[in-house]
């Protein structure tokens, strides 16, 4: 009885500790909503929020990827250049006149590849991630560069239709197939994650690599795993963005990664790794749409202002997890 | 013979034998390429040459790369040097744009007080994030990573700033003795570092903090204080670095003004056999990184790739260059013969776990 009582209240008092940043998030979230609905009138248009979706239905992939890399207390630098890559390579296979089955199944193939050879050489060979997913976006961007050095226009019958296609109610509010495909991506994740063995053996070793080895839990599988993942998400993500420009662009989706990591981290994951939750980067991935919706519509403020932001945002969450003492390294 | 064989092997295994063996390799391509590139000829009383430009361009890269080089060897890293060349190039180019005579001494040496100034400041809210708040010391310049980008360009307001200004220019393209100037300024800085860390306790006490901060703290060396102090250096350095870049081409341009340098940074000292976990660190090192990573950039240029595909040449030389320098792809080279009874030996390193 009193070792029951004991752990529901270390449990009371522990849950809400982890959920500080995500709810945070949120709130933020709902600030800045709030806000915008109430300088702008036609902010509170539901399409608005619709619109967000749409244009960071790619980030919103990227950024899940990058979620299982992170929790696992690793980084990986190079989505960017991979979402760019898978852009290119299928604008390029389209014009070649490869059915389009078919390049969606080698585009989708090769970030998963790359990831999982840049997550051997980061298990195998002991070398930090930061290099080697550098390295890996060296050479994503370099082969972008390599296929061609100006951007290809896709005319594809499927990709049109999936660009075009729009699911909508009748008042005439809509969303792209991306955002579906999106959802799918987030759900499938936020289900890996807390419910299977793979998303657990990815906490555990988030939490802490050497007792995650001890207790016997494949650290080398999983470690390798996460960035197969992020690869096969920077390649979903890239096929969205080709279905959002359609086109692949050489220098398209440069910096998307510190995008994608800010996102992560204002979505309360911790970048030490063990802690965060997949709707938590939802949240942070809508909280960058939103500003960047909010600053469109200021129209007096200038793009820069929300790279400035974005940093303030970034300081003000990490110091919240400071604060919070959620477990820094 | 064996006396041999241990002198061989003294040899390749000295941290810098990979990096020296590639440099000359990819000089010698260029010379096969190009018979005249190792001439240097004497022009109007300035030397000139393929060899001259690449040790002009390097200067900035092994400024940024020297601070770099300390930060590291604390087990820090400083992602915003990049953000922070275009906003120290961008304030002064800023202040001459406004001076009345462009030319004059004075008002270049303002701008340039200026830009450190602030470059300076900066670095220290870097090091307080990290030394005082404690927070991570990748996140943490994160920040000023993508809000300084910003800066830059409020400052510029989004254009390119050009000036005409033949003192700030020099610091760029300008000649002393027949030989660049901004090698001088790079030279001058290894030189003060140098002297600041190996000849006085400086070093050691960094390196001891890169080991175990917590232990060094303990051993009576303020590693707080240590912390900041790196951070202030890195940004100081930065700055010069961030001033040649914009002399280089007399404008400045917060887009795009050292951007990724802080990647071909990190790649410098990496390359140099700094390690990332911190404890340990090699100026010389450093300076051949990034004499390494110039002499690619310039031989791709000179082959006419396009500057884009060089990205890919310098993944490859970045993972051979890793690779054989990591201990864990020279022990399953060294034992070739498969033990199956011994599995590999769980040698946990917390230190290299965390992500630098």
């Amino acid at each position: 009885m009193t070792t029951l009582s004991l752990l529901t209240t270390r449990t009371w008092s522990r849950l809400p500790r982890r959920h500080v940043p995500v709810l945070a998030t949120l709130v933020l979230l709902l600030v800045l909503y709030g806000v915008g609905v109430s300088q702008y009138r036609a902010f509170s248009n539901i399409q608005v929020i619709f619109n967000v979706f749409i244009d960071n239905g790619f980030l919103l992939v990227v950024a899940v990827g990058m979620t299982f890399v992170i929790l696992t207390g690793g980084i990986d630098l190079s989505v960017g250049s991979v979402v760019a890559m898978t852009a290119m390579v299928s604008a390029f296979l389209l014009r070649e006149g490869l059915p389009a089955a078919l390049v969606l199944v080698i585009a989708l193939l090769i970030g998963p590849t790359l990831g999982f050879l840049m997550g051997c050489v980061i298990h195998f060979f002991d070398i930090q991630p930061f290099i080697v997913t550098l390295a890996g976006m060296f050479f994503a961007r370099g082969m972008c560069t390599f296929i061609s050095g100006s951007s290809i226009p896709i005319t594809d019958g499927f990709w049109t239709r999936m660009s075009q296609e729009r699911i909508g109610n009748p008042s005439g509010n809509f969303v792209s197939i991306s955002v579906l495909i999106a959802f799918a991506v987030v759900a499938v994740a936020a289900y890996t994650l807390a419910y299977t063995r793979l998303g657990r053996n990815v906490y555990a070793i988030g939490g802490n690599p050497q007792s995650a080895l001890l207790m016997g839990l494949p650290v080398g599988r999983t470690r390798i795993a996460v960035y197969t993942i992020s690869g096969l998400c920077a390649a979903i993500g890239g096929i969205l963005l080709s279905f959002y420009t359609l086109s692949g662009a050489p220098l398209i989706a440069v910096g998307m990664e510190l995008d994608v990591i800010a996102a992560v981290v204002i979505g309360g994951t911790v970048l030490t790794g063990g802690s965060g939750y997949v709707f938590g980067t939802v949240l942070g991935v809508l909280v960058l749409g939103v500003i960047q919706t909010l600053i469109t519509f200021d129209g007096s403020l200038n793009s820069w202002w929300t790279k400035i932001v974005i940093g303030g945002l970034l300081f003000a969450f990490i110091l919240l997890q400071r604060l919070i003492g959620i477990r820094y390294k | 013979m064996s006396n041999r064989t241990a002198g061989y092997r003294a040899l390749t295994t000295h941290r810098l034998f990979w990096p020296i063996v590639v440099l000359v390799v990819l000089l010698a391509a260029n010379t096969v390429y190009r018979p005249g590139f190792l001439s240097v000829q004497m022009r109007d009383g300035h030397l000139y040459g393929s060899l001259i430009d690449i040790l002009r361009l390097s200067a900035p890269l092994i400024l940024v790369a020297l601070g770099m080089t300390l930060v590291i060897a604390t087990g820090g890293i400083d992602l915003s040097v990049g953000s922070l060349c275009a906003i120290s190039g961008a304030i002064a180019c800023l202040h001459i744009s406004e001076q009345p005579d462009q030319n004059s001494v004075g008002g270049v040496l303002t701008a340039l007080a200026l830009g450190l100034g602030v470059a300076l400041v900066l670095g220290a809210w870097n090091g307080v994030l990290v030394a005082v708040i404690g927070i991570q010391p990748i996140i943490a310049t994160l920040i000023l990573m993508v809000a300084g980008r910003g800066l830059a360009q409020l400052i510029t307001e989004g254009q390119i700033l050009t000036i005409n200004s033949d003192p700030y220019k020099a610091i760029g393209v300008g000649h002393l003795l027949t030989l660049p100037l901004a090698i001088f300024i790079a030279l001058a800085a290894a030189l003060v570092v140098a002297a600041f860390t190996r000849r006085t306790a400086l070093g050691l006490i960094i390196e001891s903090v890169g080991g175990n901060a917590q232990a060094s703290r303990l051993a009576g060396i303020r590693s707080a204080r240590i912390t900041f102090l790196v951070y202030v250096i890195s940004a100081a350095c930065a700055a010069v670095a961030g001033f040649m870049m914009t002399a280089n081409v007399s404008s400045a341009d917060g887009n795009a003004a050292g951007l990724w340098v802080e990647l071909d940074a990190i790649l410098a000292v990496v390359i140099g056999g700094t390690s990332l976990a911190g404890g340990r660190f090699s100026l010389g090192g450093t300076i051949l990184g990034a004499l390494l990573i110039q002499t690619l950039t310039t031989t791709v240029y000179a082959m006419n790739i396009s500057p884009q595909t060089s990205l890919l040449f310098k993944a490859v030389v970045v993972i051979a260059v890793c690779l054989i320098q990591a201990p864990g792809f020279r022990a399953r080279f060294a034992r070739r013969r498969p033990s199956a009874a011994a599995p590999a030996p769980v040698t946990e390193q917390p230190k290299e776990q965390v992500p630098a």
